[in-house]
């Protein structure tokens, strides 16, 4: 991954959490993989969706939680996009066939990836998002 | 053959349900079993795959026995395999289709890989034996949300489909967070009865004007804000008003689209399919707006809605007689676009 400034950051609005998905696109190598930790309705598949558009891929970005993965090839990088909500451990999300698209020529973005956390490489990025103090704003933390 | 009738074993794997059903003439249901899996799955909240797969494994072979000797017929007797080969958990979609290939090389029947969304649709061929194309699809389920054009058997023209959750997810989610547990939908149908559906004013989401999109993910954070500031106020949180308020939030929009889609490409049927099309009240709803229009709705019954062989193997049957032919490379293809 190239080199991306860890930070704390406030998201007031959709416009500014599309910011944020476009900087952590242009930082993506193969191989990459980007943790999306926070609650439901904290704006995981949003950022998804702009990391996505950065890496120009065409296709819509649909929540993958039936399938658990899906991949999207029309962009500079395969993106493989998870949502690993209804898995109980990493050693599931092996069990499905993940460590080709973990270890790939692609860019994985995980959902919930605190629960399949024992799987996942140390350089991984993680992303924390939160609700912000009113009802519109999220705080994002990456690390 | 049997009695001058083609019969077709379907076979289903592709989530919950490991499932198969032998069809006469792409019509009608001789046998239908499903072994559900919901006990193992209502302990995790969810679809658990590593335990579904192992599951489908154990059950595949009794449940394709039980399929044949409940339609009185032999492997001998069937004129066409059919299978889901996707979209649906890699680990459970791949159970299905090496039993469907093994049967099939084993006892010399021809062989046709089915994608999950067509069987959805061909299961009101079996509810309603006189359908015949051109129609409007309805498909709202666990894992899409879609409004589908139907020239023909063989031919579907995806017109809209969800931009983030699907219908069923956004009530499993939210099931969730008010504590009424999976599965979310039959659970909010159910505790919606007993509320008022205008309780909130969740707002109604369609998008750019003519759009036949859905998206759900914003009503779910409106959902977890109201009950966030409801908890922070201290105020008791009525969980049936909840209930009743999103699920009006959801189906009132879903069959507005839907009829609207009828409407434009001059459908006079809308034909609903999917686990979701069980909700009563979207069945309520949608029939109520569409007979407005001059529209007729046709739903399954709730068996058909959910996975089942049988709906795979009229699917396979009608692709089978257009001449395709599915040979045995197929392979499982968890992300099948419609």
């Amino acid at each position: 991954m190239k080199e991306i400034k860890y930070r704390k950051l406030r998201l007031n609005n959709e416009e500014e959490t599309r910011s944020l998905g476009l900087e952590i696109a242009d930082a993506l190598e193969p191989g990459d993989i980007v943790a999306l930790i926070g609650d439901l309705g904290t704006g995981k598949t949003a950022l998804t969706k702009y990391i996505a558009e950065g890496l120009g891929i065409k296709e819509e970005i649909s929540s993958p939680t039936f399938t658990i993965v899906k991949e999207y090839k029309s962009g500079r990088l395969p993106l493989y996009h998870f949502d690993v909500y209804r898995l109980g451990s990493g050693e599931e999300l092996l069990d499905i066939g993940a460590e080709e698209m973990l270890d790939g020529d692609g860019a994985c973005v995980i959902e919930w990836a605190d629960i399949v956390a024992n799987v996942l490489p140390a350089d991984s990025l993680i992303v924390k998002l939160d609700y912000g103090e009113d009802m519109g704003s999220r705080m994002a933390e990456l690390m | 053959m049997k009695d001058g009738k083609f019969l077709t074993l379907g076979i289903e794997t592709s989530c919950d349900e490991t499932a198969a059903s032998v069809v006469a003439d792409g019509r009608f249901m001789m046998s239908n079993i499903i072994s559900s899996q919901i006990d193992i799955h209502t302990a995790y909240g969810g679809v658990v795959p590593e335990i579904a797969s192992r599951k489908h494994l154990e059950c595949i072979n009794d449940v394709i026995e039980r399929a044949l000797k409940e339609a009185d017929v032999s492997v001998k007797d069937i004129d066409l395999i059919g299978v889901t080969y996707g979209p649906g958990l890699v680990g459970a979609l791949l159970i299905g289709v090496a039993a469907a290939k093994a049967m099939a090389y084993a006892a010399d029947i021809p062989l046709i890989g089915v994608n999950h969304m067509h069987g959805h649709i061909a299961a009101n061929y079996l509810e309603h034996h006189e359908l015949e194309p051109p129609f409007m699809a309805l498909v709202v389920s666990g894992g899409h949300t879609e409004i589908v054009n139907v020239p023909s058997y063989n031919s579907c023209e995806k017109l809209g489909g969800t931009r983030d959750d699907a219908a069923g997810e956004a009530f499993d989610k939210v099931a969730r967070v008010i504590g009424l547990g999976y599965p979310g939908g039959p659970k909010i149908d159910k505790a919606a009865k007993e509320g008022n559906p205008e309780a909130i004013a969740f707002k109604r989401v369609y998008l750019e004007p003519g759009s036949l999109d859905f998206s759900f993910s914003g009503l779910k954070t409106q959902a977890l804000n109201y009950l966030n500031s409801e908890k922070q106020a201290g105020r008791e949180i009525n969980v049936n008003d909840v209930a009743a308020s999103f699920q009006e939030a959801v189906v009132e929009v879903i069959a507005d689209k839907a009829v609207d889609a009828a409407v434009r490409y001059d459908q006079k049927r809308i034909v609903m399919a999917g686990g979701v099309a069980s909700n009563s009240r979207l069945r309520a709803l949608i029939s109520a707006k569409a007979s407005a229009r001059g529209i007729d709705v046709l739903k399954p019954s709730p068996v058909l809605c959910t996975d089942n062989g049988a709906m795979i193997a009229s699917a396979a049957y009608y692709a089978y007689k257009s001449g395709e032919r599915t040979d045995y490379e197929l392979d499982a293809v968890p992300g099948l676009e419609f």
